[in-house]
């Protein structure tokens, strides 16, 4: 599902670029941005619809610190090739779970997992290790370094 | 340090139920109405102008990083993505997380505890390219900085994507 950059107008890589970070916080952000853009609210609002839907922003909202509310951890399992599409798929099957990623590497699932709390994390990772028969690292946040300014897509 | 986080280090963040529930409503996006802040105020049963001065506040204490576009990387192009990890002495864990974390081509960067014997390394910084030499490159670059402060790295590049969603929590 990759999208060239060429399919993406002026309006909408602005959009992606110059507002990662400071999005405002007003009783109309939408038409704020247009005024900054010299567009109308409806084409900022098209565009950002565009975006969400092609899949070249995940959302347009709050990036909120990790471990805020709730636990969460980073896991990872070493599992035989001709397994993985079963302990993946199990592993999937697990709402706590958001990401999960095939990685080239002796540990070769990695997957976050967060719940509303510490218990309810570790009984999900104890299960996740229990009904796929493999052990289950876990690798919890111990400090956060990257200062998040957004992500610069570096187009001009 | 920045201001707004070292403010987030001294403030320890006291979140009422409200705040709570404001996370869970945004956390797959805001609304793409003209009044977003009052959409979400009427689904939590509060004021606008309480939204917007709870996020104002979450944000000046460092709970909320940032509002805006979240792009998506692989859609746009950055599809090489590695997971880089380090094992780095821990008295100089925080200065060199800060700056690998400062480096714009680090969209995450965490000390995380070392696994011994199957696991040596203490820092993880995923980095994204167009492609696999582009990562390979910004991997070589912190190696030749840190020298002998790395005192063994490596790359784990993902092959598939096996499952993508955002966080979700239920408050």
């Amino acid at each position: 599902m990759t999208l060239p950059h060429a399919n993406l107008t002026e309006l909408e890589r602005k959009l992606l670029n110059d507002f990662q970070h400071d999005f405002p916080l007003t009783p109309t952000p939408y038409a704020d941005m247009a005024k900054q853009l010299g567009v109308s609210e409806a084409e900022v609002l098209a565009a950002l619809a565009h975006l969400k839907a092609a899949g070249a922003v995940s959302r347009v909202g709050a990036v909120v610190r990790p471990n805020t509310i709730g636990a969460s951890t980073l896991a990872a399992m070493s599992v035989p090739a001709g397994d993985l599409e079963r302990v993946a798929a199990l592993v999937n099957g697990y709402p706590e779970v958001n990401h999960n990623y095939e990685r080239e590497h002796a540990l070769n699932l990695w997957f976050v997992a967060a719940a509303p709390d510490g218990a309810r994390l570790q009984h999900v990772l104890d299960e996740i290790a229990e009904r796929s028969g493999y052990e289950v690292l876990s690798f919890p946040l111990v400090e956060d370094y990257h200062i998040d300014l957004g992500f610069d897509l570096r187009w001009r | 340090m920045n201001t707004a986080r070292a403010l987030a280090l001294e403030t320890p963040a006291t979140l009422d139920a409200t705040d709570r529930r404001l996370i869970v409503e945004t956390q797959g996006g805001l609304p793409l109405v003209p009044r977003p802040y009052h959409a979400l105020a009427e689904r939590l049963g509060i004021t606008p102008e309480d939204v917007m001065a709870r996020m104002r506040r979450m944000l000046e204490h460092g709970i909320v990083r940032r509002i805006g576009a979240v792009p998506n990387h692989y859609a746009l192009g950055y599809a090489a993505n590695g997971m880089s990890v380090w094992d780095v002495p821990d008295p100089c864990v925080l200065e060199i997380g800060e700056w690998v974390g400062s480096l714009d081509f680090v969209s995450h960067c965490y000390q995380r505890p070392r696994i011994l014997p199957a696991w040596p390394y203490n820092l993880f910084a995923m980095l994204h390219g167009r492609s696999r030499e582009e990562v390979e490159e910004h991997v070589q670059m912190i190696a030749r900085i840190l020298g002998q402060y790395a005192r063994a790295h490596t790359v784990l590049y993902s092959t598939r994507i096996l499952k993508k969603t955002g966080l979700r929590l239920n408050g």
